[in-house]
């Protein structure tokens, strides 16, 4: 076991230093391996890799437009189909939240009706990063962006943030899972996993953008991990509609550890007894998830 | 060669016409007047008649986006729409053509809303003109079946790699019943050629498609369409004559002269009307009077200079739009009088807006533009940017 694993995504891209996705797509791509074609939406991760003359994909890679990466997906799995696909290569949309939850819902909504096979995976860095850090549908509550800063009138983000592994869930896909760049074992085992199912499979796996977010760029993985420690994230499977395997915790940190190190949420925290109910709400809400995945390891 | 003439729709006609060049890929969203297309081809996958994937999708924009996929995937690749599912499947039709994608669309015409209607015009293909795609208007149902068949060569062409779209006006053409004369599967994919990209999404050589590119090269790209849209005119020209030579129709190249040679009057449109033109400068030529036909066959690329050679003589060039650039007037007459303004030699030109949302221009119709022109020639001078025909003055 000598042999140097060949990366298929090429450093030297343009994302910016401490960025979360590059880990996850490197992953990914060590899970999938060269047979694979990768479908990927306008955002941060096409801007980043794809300049002309500089591709970092050592993959055949498409990009259309900002809310289509879902039927791009769909067209070239039909072309492979329409020749027998003898290779059994295999279709991976990689798409932002931005195009996940809004711009491309529609689609992503038809694909995975129509159970296409494509294993489709939400790098979630929880808004439009590329344009600048506006709220997205996968903003989370209570955070700022530059089209929900807080302010008098003002906490941030006054929604939660949607959940579209449920949604996944409810077109009958058959293999939903979430996963965060704070354990990457993990999510190459689910990416495996989610190639193995005949029909369409969703990941979402939780990017940290330190610009946005608002930490220092040697903190990626830490403020990942955080995410899943708090219960803010919680990691889980769904196979055939049932859940069957859960990140468990042996304790949960509390969700304030995980928002005070971000200054998305520093406004929170400049008059706590102002936005007690916020932060207390956001704990809520980690608690809701502890329950509903039995994120707890009994002792 | 086994050719068969029966009295059929003009969809079917489309839809035998696309079974025949096998693509590997159909998808499509339901439109009206689109649906009869889709749903003949429906029917071959019921029937095991068309054997390829069919892609039945949550939009015309994700049947945009299908085709795209697929025929960056290496697939021949096919797609029909109408109207507002055109103007939905807009941004990814850009991205198509930019991409060099050689996919074949049929652009079902029918005018835009609001206020809503189902009728044609040409309002909907048109607000596609700078896509980057290539646009071939059609005239009857035989041209219809002829043209889709020569689209896949056009688009395919190595010194091409564009998009083809065939408009053909809804109802008018789609709905119709004409005697068509059609060929032999055997036939058609002998002309249409094995589907060979030249390049495609091979994890063996894999390549980056739809990469983000630098202020020095973007314009760039856009001028290698350019080029490639120059390439085009030759090659729809030398398709149109290779079906001739092998199956005996020829429908025009770029244009379609007809009796222009000593005309003082031509007439210039595009789509159906163009049948009920030649019938009315039939009439008006046994009257005596000096009127000729030319029917622009390719709207993209636009055939300048063969317009210029059939009409450099004519003393008035009345142009038949059924679109409109608000203020402006026809959008095929202005490049009509952009084509003409930097030649010495050139005819008056007259703007009839006509047939806006399916108002009926019949061989009369076409007989008042002509008088109207005569009068405009007399004058020898062009007042009005454009003439509304047959405006119902009660209404405004």
């Amino acid at each position: 076991m000598t042999e140097t694993k060949k990366t298929l995504f090429a450093s030297g891209h343009r994302a910016c230093p401490g960025c979360g996705v590059p880990i996850a797509v490197r992953s990914i791509l060590n899970a999938t391996g060269s047979n694979v074609v990768v479908v990927s939406s306008t955002g941060c991760l096409e801007t980043f890799s794809s300049p002309i003359d500089l591709s970092s994909w050592e993959v055949p890679w498409i990009h259309s437009v900002f809310e289509n990466a879902p039927t791009v997906a769909t067209g070239v799995l039909e072309a492979l189909n329409s020749k027998g696909n003898p290779n059994n290569t295999k279709v991976v949309a990689i798409c932002g939240d931005g195009a996940t939850n809004d711009i491309g819902f529609g689609a992503l909504s038809g694909m995975l009706e129509r159970g296409d096979d494509v294993l489709y995976i939400c790098y979630d860095n929880e808004a439009y990063m590329n344009t600048g850090v506006q709220t997205s549908g996968a903003t989370p509550y209570g955070a700022t962006t530059t089209t929900s800063p807080s302010g008098e009138y003002s906490f941030g983000r006054d929604r939660t943030k949607k959940d579209l592994c449920r949604i996944a869930l409810e077109h009958g896909v058959k293999y939903v899972a979430t996963a965060s760049i704070s354990d990457l074992k993990d999510l190459e085992r689910k990416v495996k996993k989610g190639l193995e199912v005949e029909g369409s499979a969703y990941i979402q796996v939780l990017t940290t953008c330190n610009i946005g977010w608002g930490f220092d760029s040697s903190r990626a993985v830490e403020v990942a991990r955080l995410a899943v420690e708090t219960g803010v994230f919680p990691i889980y499977e769904y196979e055939n509609g049932e859940l069957t395997n859960v990140k468990k915790l042996k304790e949960k940190k509390a969700a304030k550890e995980y928002l005070s190190c971000q200054k998305r949420y520093k406004h929170l925290f400049a008059d706590e007894e102002k936005n007690k109910e916020h932060l207390d709400y956001i704990e809520q809400l980690t608690v809701q998830n502890v329950t509903k995945y039995g994120i707890l390891a009994s002792k | 060669m086994k050719e068969r003439i029966s009295v059929i729709e003009g969809s079917m006609a489309v839809a035998e016409a696309i079974r025949a060049c096998n693509p590997g890929v159909i998808s499509a969203y339901p439109i009206s007047p689109q649906t009869h297309i889709v749903e003949y081809i429906s029917d071959f996958v019921a029937d095991g008649t068309y054997k390829g994937r069919f892609v039945r999708v949550d939009s015309e924009f994700s049947a945009a986006s299908a085709v795209h996929g697929a025929s960056a995937g290496g697939a021949r690749a096919y797609t029909a729409s109408s109207s507002q599912g055109l103007l939905l499947m807009c941004e990814v039709l850009y991205n198509s053509a930019s991409t060099r994608l050689p996919i074949v669309y049929t652009g079902v015409n029918r005018t835009i809303s609001a206020p809503i209607s189902i009728q044609p015009d040409h309002q909907d293909t048109m607000a596609l003109r700078d896509t980057g795609m290539i646009q071939i208007h059609v005239e009857s149902l035989q041209e219809a079946y002829d043209a889709h068949i020569q689209a896949f060569r056009i688009a395919e062409d190595e010194d091409v790699l564009l998009p083809v779209m065939i408009c053909m006006d809804g109802w008018t053409l789609t709905h119709a019943f004409e005697p068509v004369k059609r060929f032999s599967d055997k036939d058609v994919k002998e002309f249409v050629g094995e589907y060979k990209p030249v390049q495609f999404l091979n994890p063996k050589n894999p390549i980056t498609y739809g990469a983000f590119a630098d202020e020095d090269k973007l314009m760039e790209f856009k001028y290698l369409m350019v080029q490639a849209h120059e390439k085009a005119k030759e090659k729809i020209v030398e398709v149109a004559s290779e079906y001739k030579e092998k199956f005996g129709h020829y429908d025009g190249g770029l244009i379609d002269e007809y009796r222009t040679e000593d005309a003082e009057i031509i007439v210039l449109a595009m789509g159906s009307v163009v049948s009920t033109v030649r019938a009315a400068v039939d009439e008006l030529r046994e009257s005596g009077k000096k009127v000729g036909l030319v029917k622009i066959r390719s709207f993209r690329p636009f055939p300048k200079e063969a317009i210029i050679k059939a009409c450099k003589n004519a003393k008035l060039l009345a142009v038949i739009d059924k679109s409109l650039s608000l203020d402006v007037g026809g959008i095929l007459v202005s490049d009509v009088k952009t084509t003409f303004y930097n030649e010495d030699k050139k005819p008056l030109i007259a703007s009839f807006i006509a047939g806006i949302g399916g108002k009926e221009i019949n061989r009369k119709v076409v007989k008042d533009i002509v008088a109207d022109a005569e009068e405009i020639a007399q004058k020898g001078k062009v007042e009005k940017d454009s003439i509304f025909v047959n405006l119902n003055t009660q209404f405004i």
